[in-house]
């Protein structure tokens, strides 16, 4: 017998994209694989704003969720500009060789 | 005018539309009336226009706050929040815009890249702020803080072609986009213990809940993460040197006043709105981080050859001493926080101008060696400068002790005797820092004959922030009371 999904299942889902996007933003070296865990990490925010939305029965969420979705595309749309800028002066999207500005 | 939109509504967002539209008209008057590079300047008279109508409508809020003896009104349903604390926070925004924009004029010329945008930039991200100041909704203070930040990611990167410009625009992106991400997950648990955006709704939601709750702490530790991030402290304060190195100087200006003016503003915000009933367990964490941000800046400050770098340093130690300020949590650190945050608005722009007027053709004049010799050829900005660090690093008259006493002040009431012990033995690294220098400036020989950068609203922007801060550490009571205004609503 199949159990119903919960808004604990969603939850717990939200919490492992949020793990797998911060070990992705962490631990990868490809400026665009960043970018794309940076994502991870805002859809897990919309899993978690839709769950409580749909288990608190009102729209406030699903309308927080529209925006944040909004601000991923405007992030990801500058973040890839300046990637190509950046590619255009040094040939490479690798975040360890990015290396110019030292602590 | 209809209930959705009712003239309540429209009074507190008249400083936002105005800046919004202005912004938006700088970016089509750029494309339409002044193709050319020579009338560009007159953008500027634009920009200021824009501030001037927004600073209108602040006073119109100020004088109706006044005139009927509110402490706030609410429009949008609750959505934004007008009282003296965002009418103060919104006022410094405003003042650090146009001084950028000011002096910005001349520098993009020597860089070759003055484009138009670049006020429309300023504008878009002055908005941004208004809402960070003026928010009390989970939706308006995270769209905000994403108009500004944006805005940030496009001007650090301004310089197309330059090497430096790309590496910070990147580096402060992807760790801004980072902690966006984790904001915006505090937010959603937020949302989902309460069943509301709104902060009011979310802090008598979190009341009820135990300060130890697993969700509520999930909550703060993840909005705190995201939040200092945006403050640029310990241990998440990478970004900021690298940022402030590689930005155009005139937007490290910027970013290092009225980007850290915000997010502090929208800090407090959050910390004394909806997470105040968790108080307990996030008082001795910023506690630490702030003494870990005062040591980590401080320290790291004292080897820098980079002035920007330094000074990149120098304000992530200063966001330490705000901090402080939150860590006592009286009025009187409220209080500390505002006229801190008013106070390091002109001193910190003051320094930065002083590297702005340093930068000319073939010369970069970011190096301490640079400095060397100042007063020998220019002797008004080696004073200027001089007047500038004394601030920064809290010594009387200048404004800087005023900010510093407020917050030792403050720790002393809240019997935090220790902390106070150290941000005052901190105080003693940072005026070794500074006077590097001021030694460099005065008794070096100057390192080569080029005469300093000039133009009209350079020297207007080194005047007006050289005066202030002298003003405030000498004269304090009517910038005092303006913070007190913005303390007694809380």
């Amino acid at each position: 017998m199949l159990h119903p999904v919960t808004t604990t299942h969603y939850l717990v889902l939200s919490a492992a994209l949020l793990a797998i996007g911060t070990i992705g933003v962490l631990a990868r070296r490809n400026i665009v694989v960043i970018l794309m865990a940076i994502e991870l990490i805002l859809n897990a925010v919309n899993i978690n704003l839709i769950a409580f939305s749909r288990h608190l029965g009102h729209v406030h969420g699903q309308v927080f969720a529209i925006f944040v979705i909004t601000v991923a595309v405007a992030e990801a749309a500058v973040g890839l500009g300046i990637l190509i800028a950046l590619f255009r002066t040094r040939a490479t999207v690798q975040a360890d060789e990015i290396n110019l500005l030292k602590w | 005018m209809s209930e959705f939109y009712t003239s309540v509504d429209h009074f507190a967002l008249v400083p936002a539309l105005m800046l919004a539209l202005f912004g938006c008209a700088v970016l089509l008057f750029d494309f339409f009336v002044f193709p050319a590079p020579r009338q560009r300047k007159w953008l500027i008279l634009f920009l200021a226009l824009g501030i001037g109508f927004a600073a209108l409508g602040l006073v119109r809020q100020y004088m109706f706050l006044s005139s009927e003896g509110l402490a706030e009104f609410t429009a949008f349903r609750g959505a934004l929040t007008i009282d003296g604390f965002a009418i103060f926070f919104n006022g410094i925004f405003l003042a650090a815009s146009l001084i950028v924009a000011l002096v910005s004029y001349r520098y993009l010329e020597i860089e070759g890249e003055h484009h138009g945008e670049y006020y429309g930039l300023i504008l878009l991200a002055n908005c941004g702020m208004y809402f960070l100041a003026t928010g009390t909704d989970l939706v308006t203070l995270f769209v905000g803080l994403e108009l500004m930040a944006v805005c940030f990611y496009i001007m650090v990167g301004f310089l197309r072609f330059d090497k430096r410009s790309n590496e910070a625009a990147i580096k402060y992106l992807l760790l801004g986009a980072f902690s966006s991400g984790f904001l915006a997950y505090g937010f959603s648990v937020m949302y989902g213990l309460a069943g509301s955006t709104r902060l009011g709704d979310i802090t008598a939601a979190l009341a009820a809940r135990s300060a130890w709750d697993p969700l509520v702490f999930l909550a703060l530790a993840t909005t705190a993460v995201g939040l200092f991030f945006k403050v640029s402290v310990v241990p998440f304060h990478m970004w900021a040197p690298d940022a402030y190195e590689g930005a155009p100087t005139t937007v490290t200006a910027y970013l290092s006043v009225a980007s850290k003016a915000a997010s502090f503003a929208f800090l407090v915000r959050i910390f004394l709105g909806p997470l105040i009933s968790a108080r307990e367990v996030w008082q001795p964490l910023l506690a630490a981080v702030a003494v870990a941000t005062l040591t980590v800046g401080n320290l790291a400050a004292v080897t820098q050859t980079n002035v920007k770098r330094l000074l990149a340093y120098s304000s992530i130690s200063h966001a330490g001493y705000v901090l402080l300020g939150l860590v006592a949590g009286n009025p009187t650190g409220i209080k500390g926080i505002a006229v801190y945050l008013l106070v390091y608005t002109f001193m910190n722009l003051g320094a930065f101008l002083v590297l702005v007027a340093l930068r000319r053709r073939d010369i970069l004049g970011e190096e301490l060696e640079d400095l060397s010799g100042l007063m020998h050829k220019s002797p008004v900005h080696a004073v200027l400068m001089l007047i500038f660090l004394l601030s920064l690093a809290g010594i009387p008259p200048t404004a800087g002790f005023i900010a510093k006493y407020y917050i030792f002040w403050a720790l002393i009431q809240a019997r935090e005797y220790v902390l106070a012990a150290i941000a005052a033995a901190y105080v003693a690294v940072a005026i070794y820092y500074y006077f590097r220098i001021v030694r460099s400036m005065f008794v070096s020989e100057a390192a080569d004959r080029e005469p300093l950068a000039s133009s009209f609203g350079l020297r207007l922007a080194l005047g007006v922030t050289g005066l202030l801060t002298v003003a405030i550490g000498v004269y304090p009571e009517p910038w005092l009371a303006l913070a007190q205004n913005s303390v007694l609503l809380r």
